[in-house]
This record gives C-alpha cells, sequence and structure tokens, in this order.
C-alpha cells in the first residue's frame, strides 16, 4: 500500500510536514478562506433545505480539503468538473453562489445553468463517473490545440466501480491526455461501505493497470491535496499523461438531506473522523505557525456568511420560471416545430400551483416517530 | 459532376468538412488506418494526420463522452460507432450528456458531435450487426435524428450534421452504401464552419424529400428501405395501375410535418415502412401525425410495414424478418383494399 502523504500533523504526536515552497502565507490565508467559503455555503445549504428552501441537498461537510486544495493547485486555463457532491466548486472560480443555490432549488435555463466556458467549470453531473471521459476530451482537446490547459474530475469510491471510469482512464493513459483523476474515497456509497465495492486494497493501485501513477492523500489535508495535484498536473503538462488521486478520507455526515446513516452505520465511527475535519484543522495548522489570529479568522468567516447571505437574497429574487423553460434551449439551433404546439397546448389550461420545495423529508424507520435527521 | 457511391459520398463529405475546418476531428474504432470497416473514413489519416483523425480504444462510452469533452472544449468531433448495436454502450453519454448539454448550459455550449452507425440488416452478418436503433434516439429529447437514403443526400446531411451545434445521430444505411452510384457536384454545398448559410442546415437536416411522384397511396420510409419501396411502387403501377409517392423522410426527429400532411392528404391513403420493431417506432409517430392531423382527408388507415417485435434474426432468416419488395406491396394493397 501506498503511502498517504499528509502535511498537517496533529499539534501532537503526529508532526507538520513541509510546506511547498510554492505555497507563501498568503496563499495559506487564501486557500483557509476557500475552505471557509464552502464549508459556509455547505452549513447553510443544509439550513435552506431544512426549512424547505430548497430540495434534497447533497451534503460535502469534510470534504472542503479536496476541493480547494485540488483546486488551488490548478492554473487559470485547467478545466474542473464536479460531481453533485462538488456543486459548490463553481463558487470559487467566479459561478454565482446563487445559481448553484438556485439548482438545488430546481430553477432550470439561466436562473441554475452557467457555461462551462466562462470559469472553466463542468456543470454539476448527477450520474455516476459520466463526466471522466468529458474530462478527459477536453484535455484530449486542449493537447491536438496545443493549449496548455489540463483537466480535473472529482469522483467518489463508489464511482471506480462504474465502466466510465475505466473508460476514461484508459482514454486518458493511451492517449497521454493532461487529466487529474481526484477521487475522493470518503468510504461510503450511500449505505454501502468501501469494502463491498471493491476487493482491492485501495483505489490508488488500479492506476497501475492503466500504466499512470496512482497517489494516496490525506483528504482532509488541504495542503497535501494541493501537493498532489500539483504534482499531477506539473507531469501532465510535461507530456506525462494522466495521474489518479486517491484522496482518503471519511464521509462524515449523510450522503444527502434524505439520507439517515443510523440505519446502515455506527455514527460513532463518525465521530471518530470528524476530529480531522479540514477546516478547524488548518485553522489549527495556521495557528502553530502564526499565520492566522483571532481577528483575521473571525473576518475570513464573517466574509464568507455574507456572501452566502447575499446568495441566498439572490436566490429567492429569482421569479419561479415560466412554462417556457420547458422548452429553452434543448436545441442550440433552434425550436423544432413541435415545442411551439406543446406550448400551445400548456397554455390551454390554468397553470399548476408553483411547485415548492418539499422540505425535510420524514424517514420511515428513522426513530419511533419517523424523526427527520 | 463526379459518380460516387453512398460511401464515397460520406468520404468526401468528410474530407471537405475537415479541409475547411480544422476544428473537425474523426474519432472510433478502426477510423484511421484502416480508414473504417466499411472505408468510409479512408484516406483521411494521410491527408489530415494523427491528431485529427484517432483510431481509439474500444469503448463506445470512452468514445462518445470524450467527444462530448472535446465539443465543449470548442472542437468539432465525429465520431464513429462500427456497427449499429455497439452503440448500446455509449448509450447513457448520448441520452444523458450528448443530448442534454445546450439544456444543461443555457445554450451556449451544446455538445457538437455528430455519432455516425452504420445500421441495419441485410448484409449477412453475425448477431448484433444488423440492429434499427433510431426510435430509442428520436425518443431523447435534444438530439437530431437524420438518415441519407442517396449519396448526393448523405454528403449534403454529413456536411449539414457537423454544421449543426446540436449532436445529431447519423444513421448509415449500410445495405445501401454501394448500392448504386449518383452524380454529385464537386464542389460541396456550403463550407463548413461559415455559419448556416442560406437555411442549408434546415434544408438538409430537417426536409424530407419525394423520391418518387404519384397521388394514389403516400409511402414514408427512410434509409435502405427507400430503394424497396420505390421498387414496390413501380410494381404498384405495373400490376395495380396505383401510382404510390414515395417520401424519404430523412429526417426523423425533428420529422417533416409538413412534408408528411401534405402526402397524407393529398394521396388520401399511407402506409409507413421501416426496418426497425414496429411496436413505438417512427412508424408509429407518423401514423399518429397523419391521424391527428388530416384524419378526414383519409379514405383508410394508416398501414405499417416494418420489422418485427422480435430480435433482429440470425441471418438465415433475416430475408424473413426485413421489409421487402413483396411485402410493402402486400401492405399497400392492404391499405388500397381497406
Amino acid at each position: 500500500m501506498s503511502e498517504i502523504v499528509r502535511v498537517i500533523g496533529n499539534g501532537a504526536d503526529l508532526a507538520d510536514g513541509e510546506v511547498p515552497n510554492e505555497l507563501a502565507e498568503k496563499d495559506l490565508i487564501e486557500l483557509f478562506r476557500w475552505l471557509v467559503l464552502l464549508r459556509t455555503f455547505d452549513e447553510r445549504a443544509v439550513a435552506l433545505q431544512r426549512q424547505g428552501r430548497i430540495g434534497t441537498y447533497a451534503l460535502y461537510w469534510g470534504e472542503e480539503a479536496t476541493q480547494a486544495g485540488a483546486l488551488y493547485a490548478c492554473e487559470d486555463a485547467d478545466w474542473v468538473f464536479p460531481s453533485y457532491r462538488q456543486n459548490a466548486i463553481g463558487i470559487l472560480r467566479g459561478v454565482p453562489a446563487s445559481t448553484v443555490l438556485a439548482w438545488w432549488r430546481g430553477y432550470g435555463g439561466t436562473h441554475g445553468f452557467w457555461n462551462p466556458r466562462d470559469h472553466r467549470v463542468g456543470p454539476i453531473t448527477v450520474p455516476i463517473a459520466t463526466h471522466l471521459p468529458h474530462a478527459v476530451g477536453v484535455a484530449w482537446a486542449a493537447k491536438i490545440r496545443k493549449d496548455r490547459a489540463s483537466s480535473l474530475a472529482w469522483f467518489g469510491d463508489g464511482a471506480t466501480s462504474e465502466g466510465d471510469f475505466h473508460e476514461a482512464m484508459n482514454f486518458a493513459s493511451v492517449l497521454k491526455t493532461s487529466t487529474v483523476f481526484f477521487c475522493v474515497n470518503n468510504q461510503w456509497a450511500i449505505s454501502t461501505p468501501i469494502s463491498k465495492q471493491m476487493a482491492s486494497e485501495t483505489i490508488a493501485q488500479k492506476a497501475v493497470a492503466y500504466g499512470m501513477p496512482g497517489v494516496r492523500v490525506d483528504g482532509f489535508d488541504p495542503i497535501a491535496c494541493w501537493k498532489v495535484t500539483r504534482d499531477a498536473l506539473e507531469r501532465g503538462r510535461q507530456g506525462g499523461g494522466p495521474t489518479l488521486i486517491e484522496a482518503y478520507c471519511y464521509r462524515i455526515m449523510p450522503h444527502g438531506t434524505a439520507d439517515d446513516p443510523r440505519l446502515y452505520r455506527d455514527e460513532a465511527e463518525s465521530e471518530h473522523w470528524r476530529a480531522l475535519e479540514p477546516v478547524g484543522r488548518m485553522a489549527e495548522f495556521l495557528r502553530r505557525r502564526s499565520i492566522l489570529d483571532d481577528a483575521q479568522e473571525e473576518q475570513i468567516r464573517a466574509e464568507a456568511k455574507q456572501l452566502v447571505a447575499q446568495a441566498v437574497t439572490d436566490m429567492e429574487a429569482i421569479a419561479h420560471p415560466g412554462q417556457e423553460i420547458l422548452f429553452d434551449h434543448v436545441y442550440a439551433s433552434g425550436r423544432p416545430w413541435n415545442f411551439d404546439e406543446a406550448l400551445d397546448e400548456l397554455h390551454q389550461v390554468e397553470r399548476p400551483a408553483e411547485v415548492k420545495p418539499l422540505g425535510p423529508p420524514t424517514t420511515p424507520g428513522a426513530g419511533e416517530e419517523g424523526k427527520t435527521i | 459532376m463526379t459518380a460516387v457511391n453512398m460511401v464515397e459520398a460520406l468520404n468526401k463529405g468528410l474530407h471537405e468538412a475537415m479541409t475547411a475546418d480544422d476544428r473537425v476531428v474523426v474519432l472510433g474504432e478502426d477510423v484511421a488506418k484502416t480508414g473504417g470497416v466499411f472505408r468510409v473514413t479512408a484516406g483521411l489519416l494521410d491527408r489530415f494526420g494523427d491528431d485529427r483523425v484517432v483510431d481509439t480504444p474500444l469503448a463506445e462510452a470512452g468514445i462518445v463522452g470524450s467527444a462530448i469533452g472535446m465539443a465543449v472544449y470548442g472542437l468539432l468531433p465525429v465520431a464513429e460507432i462500427q456497427f449499429d448495436s455497439f452503440v448500446y454502450p455509449g448509450f447513457e453519454q448520448i441520452v444523458v450528456h450528448a443530448a442534454r448539454y445546450a439544456w444543461r448550459t443555457k445554450g451556449e455550449v451544446p455538445a457538437s458531435i455528430v455519432i455516425r452507425i452504420p445500421y441495419g440488416g441485410g448484409v449477412r452478418m453475425p448477431e448484433l450487426h444488423s440492429d434499427s436503433p433510431e426510435s430509442l434516439f428520436v425518443h431523447t429529447p435534444g438530439l437530431k435524428v437524420v438518415c441519407p437514403s442517396t449519396p448526393a443526400d448523405a454528403r449534403n446531411m454529413i456536411l449539414a450534421a457537423i454544421e449543426d451545434p446540436d449532436p445529431v445521430i447519423f444513421m448509415e444505411p449500410k445495405r445501401i452504401y454501394r448500392a448504386g452510384r449518383q452524380e454529385i457536384p464537386d464542389e460541396p454545398p456550403f463550407t463548413v464552419g461559415n455559419g448556416s448559410p442560406n437555411g442549408a442546415l434546415n434544408e438538409y437536416l430537417s426536409k424530407a424529400r419525394v423520391a418518387r411522384e404519384g397521388d394514389d397511396l403516400a409511402i414514408f420510409t427512410y434509409g435502405a428501405t427507400v430503394p424497396l419501396t420505390i421498387d414496390a411502387a413501380e410494381k404498384l403501377a405495373r400490376e395495380e395501375r396505383v401510382e404510390a409517392r414515395v417520401v424519404d423522410l430523412r429526417s426523423l426527429y425533428p420529422l417533416d410535418v409538413h412534408a408528411i400532411e401534405k402526402a397524407a392528404s393529398e394521396c388520401r391513403r399511407a402506409l409507413v415502412v421501416h426496418e426497425a420493431p414496429r411496436t413505438a417506432g417512427v412508424g408509429a409517430e407518423v401514423s399518429s401525425l397523419i391521424h391527428e392531423r388530416v384524419m378526414l382527408d383519409l379514405e383508410a388507415p394508416v398501414g405499417r410495414v416494418t420489422g418485427y417485435d422480435a430480435p433482429f434474426p440470425q441471418f438465415a432468416n433475416e430475408d424473413d424478418y426485413l421489409p421487402s419488395v413483396d411485402r410493402i406491396f402486400a401492405g399497400a394493397k392492404k391499405v388500397l383494399e381497406f
């Protein structure tokens, strides 16, 4: 089993490692700012779901290091492809946070979608592993055009069971595209533990079969995630082809707001992992080095809170979309004749009442009163 | 003018598109060195190099998925699926991504890809080399589905499909790939990469074509059954003194509703012919459109001559499965004698 790359220790028996030279103090602060922003968004989104202001939401609480660390290692020209678990990654590249919230509120069209070319951030991908070939295609196209652009795609441990993962890994290694396969191994695919997902010892070892490097990193350590991603991108840019990164961590939270982990796992285990969560860990690391003080941290948290609060206001200012949105943008070349007929048909009856998010679900079997989670 | 068969016409179109616009790339299994198992992509590798003409690993989700990524980046990929049934491993990429990318990106980043699929039976091949899966794609919003039946259309339509910003499923009737030659102009009808000149996309990607004139019966068909239907129409003229109008649909999505209404209404009797299984096939949609729109002009219910709701057989029995001149003739008589 290859060693797990780690930089941040625990301030006690586990010593801190070397911070890479390229990361100046201001970079570490910026990285912390990104972690806090992602965390703030996620916590607010869960609250909004509980209040019935957005729909079912897929949490990423605890996985911020795998997102911010990897993205901070990318150059501006590099493309990133999120799964739903990295749904808010675009806000670190300029996608309005209100757009991401609107997506979860069930809005499409210009409200909930964005143009991937604006910020080189792919759309939120719901089906598992199917965005990996897209990341390969983007890096392949950049290679054909002789552009300096790489690609990175995030996915979970469950995704490594999908055919598209293997096809994408194979294409990338055969075509030598500069692609980073960033697997967030949080050890759970809803209720399925990694032990039932695969018989391999590690995910990283799957890279061997495709003739590419496989690296394991502490998925709760943003600096380590930055380092392994930066190394992979550098190798890719120099013609070294793709890399598989396994960010080893744990899904501390439920899969989504409709999931109840008490049905399938011992929550004492997630409490153990919760102590390693990356935002607090990074804050302590920065304090140990006197890079961050209370006032600074407070300011960073306040700014994040303000940004997300504004996004909520902006999201809620969007008028409920009209019926035309059903047919908008289905074809870039224009509407086929039957779309106008369909709209006429819709207009002949009274419009159904405005759809609202359902709010917190009750989970059968979750407790005596079918408690919400 | 040069006389070419459909393979040569497609090959000419691909050469023209790749010459006109360096964003056009060709990828698929065995498309480069051998020029494709049907030789549709022959000569492209030598002319345009291995950056733009690529033999890929044998994986259709990888082919379609990476083509989508290339399109997102800004290229215009033309992906070949070697045989009809080989498209099924790539089905998810087509349905959940290619078809939805425009919708998912405010219409700003459609998956501008062409997926060429040699399809259909009659070529004495092993299992799963003879399917007609077009209805699966017709039923998927966001895709265009087209099918040429002549060399001239094949060349014009492949150019238009590449030019079109939306993903196009390009069904190629492999049985008539080399069935005959047709004179086509030396110069392409328009230059790929210059926008949508003179409504070329509309003309080549959404309009049906009258392949034989007649006023007694309208027969709607596409692909490899077009020449068979014309033969059946000639037999009807000889033996029954009935003049059937044969309409080559060319575009299966969107359907040319005006051409369908006009022919059904003027001929008062209609028949649909295709190789694909009957239930929920393109014929069902054409029949439904006719009944919804011009039923009062009809003298008889719309008939269908199609493949059956059974797996495409081992080839010893494929002639029992496929619409033939005799089956089309019999189907036409049933509508005429109603």
